[in-house]
């Protein structure tokens, strides 16, 4: 009953925003914008002939790589940078700066370095969501209380199990959190990274339809689609932060 | 009894806005091997500061303190510090906590020591619970029996039990002494309660406002278990009381 009264209001909405649309567009009598029930056709159509899963799984490929190879890169970064001041006063500076840098901006230096192949929206992928977890891995670093560097000191712990132990659990939810950060805006990135893309990748299908005969129904079928498989990656993430090691942060 | 600690004219200023705040003043004591010692004073003397100073966290700006006539240079596990915060850490269990200061011994007997100290101060059955599923007093007993487990000579405490309300705060006190009855170990309590200075202690030393000295030394001579209505230990409680400036009488 809880979860009716929870889940039902923004049903409802929803249906009320497709209801709307649906009115308009009868309305208006629009050939070229599309009616709800000709995006369900559309979609059909791409499932028929396997190409939406094929643009499914190409975008998530493209992601995958980008999104891991930044947490590789970002991770034992942030962990550096958290420890060593001198690496953060060296480094942090340099990635301030780049981080507000769009990563669409990035798109003709991509395309001149990695051509137009998968390698070019994986680089801006990477890009997109390096810079947040490295913030979020450093500042966690920095906001390990005091108290708990004091008793590992206290105990004499060698340094490996200092960091084992007590620098990288306190950490991980940061980790976590960053994570999620750095995928969210991995997938935002993935529509503008793969215009750029030959032939493969939701952000393909929308620009594709759109300039191979004003296919406006499967423009809106690959935005809802981007949308669900957005939330379905960040529910994923959200699992994370229920693993028993991080629970602690959660809680109270 | 040989000496254990030995604070010999320590000083301690930090600087602040207008300019240097002096804190501790020339601060001399000894404590012997096995003695429990209490320090009592007003609150912001020093007593924590005092405190870290003599477990090696913090260094003094003039004087030394002597571990066993070896200068104190940085904090071991001979000396393990109990803080008010407390420091269980909330990302292990509380048999992991318990073994985290456990060095050089096979996995089994950490754990196996791990699990005598949890059931010795109540914690049996909870060992593999993480700490935010315990209670306050639960965090507590964890946070001594992590100290204990790697048999400290001497336990610093810094007002261990003030966050407790007041019925906890008296079990813990004597489960504390049950253990200390137990196991040998020096101990240097800190605490604004002149109540559980003497239940706890052999001694007692009320320190002053800042800049801090050492204003008197009381002893203890009552034999365990303490009846703490007895006519002797509410006339040292009102002594002690007077030094620090409250008339206990008149309230």
């Amino acid at each position: 009953m809880i979860l009716a009264r929870r889940v039902l209001p923004s049903v409802v909405v929803i249906a009320l925003i497709v209801g709307a649309w649906w009115a308009v567009v009868a309305a208006s009598g629009s050939v070229v914008f599309p009616s709800p029930w000709q995006v369900v056709t559309g979609t059909l159509e791409l499932v028929r002939d396997g190409s939406l899963w094929e643009h499914i799984g190409a975008s998530l490929f493209r992601v995958g790589t980008g999104f891991l190879l930044a947490v590789l890169v970002a991770v034992p970064l942030g962990l550096w940078m958290g420890w060593v001041k001198g690496a953060y006063f060296t480094l942090n500076p340099l990635f301030q700066m780049l981080r507000p840098i769009s990563p669409i901006a990035w798109i003709p230096i991509a395309i001149l370095w990695f051509g137009v192949g998968n390698l070019s929206p994986i680089f801006l992928i990477f890009l997109s969501s390096v810079f947040p977890m490295i913030v979020q891995t450093t500042a966690g670093v920095h906001t390990i209380e005091q108290r708990y560097l004091r008793a590992a000191a206290n105990f004499g712990v060698s340094r490996q199990a200092l960091f084992r132990q007590v620098v990288i659990p306190a950490v991980l939810p940061q980790i976590i959190v960053g994570m999620r950060i750095g995928l969210g805006v991995a997938w935002l990135v993935v529509v503008a990274a793969e215009m750029i893309a030959l032939r493969s990748g939701l952000g393909y299908l929308i620009i594709d339809s759109r300039n191979a005969g004003n296919r406006y129904d499967l423009v809106i079928a690959g935005m809802i689609i981007i949308g669900l498989i957005g939330l379905l990656l960040d529910g994923l993430m959200r699992m994370l932060e229920g693993l028993k090691v991080v629970r602690w942060r959660y809680a109270r | 009894m040989p000496v254990k600690v030995r604070v010999d004219d320590v000083g301690k200023s930090f600087a602040s806005d207008d300019g240097a705040l002096h804190v501790l003043d020339r601060i001399s004591f000894e404590v012997a091997d096995g003695e429990t010692v209490a320090i009592v004073g007003p609150s912001g003397c020093g007593k924590s500061t005092l405190l870290n100073i003599i477990a090696g966290f913090d260094r003094p700006d003039r004087g030394t303190v002597s571990i066993d006539g070896v200068a104190q240079c940085k904090p071991s596990s001979r000396g393990i510090l109990i803080s008010q915060q407390g420091s269980v850490f909330p990302w292990l269990t509380v048999q992991q906590n318990l073994m985290f200061g456990l060095n050089g011994q096979a996995h089994g007997d950490k754990r196996e020591l791990a699990d005598h100290y949890a059931a010795m101060v109540g914690l049996k059955g909870f060992e593999t619970r993480y700490p935010h599923e315990l209670s306050g007093g639960m965090l507590k007993r964890a946070e001594l029996a992590r100290a204990l487990v790697v048999k400290p000579e001497i336990l610093y405490m810094d007002e261990p039990f003030s966050a407790l309300d007041a019925l906890l705060h008296l079990r813990m006190r004597n489960e504390l002494l049950r253990i200390l009855e137990k196991e040998r170990h020096t101990v240097l309590l800190i605490t604004h309660d002149v109540e559980e200075a003497i239940h706890v202690a052999n001694r007692v030393i009320v320190l002053s406002a800042r800049p801090t000295t050492i204003q008197a030394t009381f002893d203890v001579p009552f034999a365990h278990p303490r009846k703490l209505s007895s006519a002797p230990v509410q006339e040292l409680r009102a002594a002690i009381l007077r030094e620090l400036g409250v008339d206990s009488y008149s309230s």
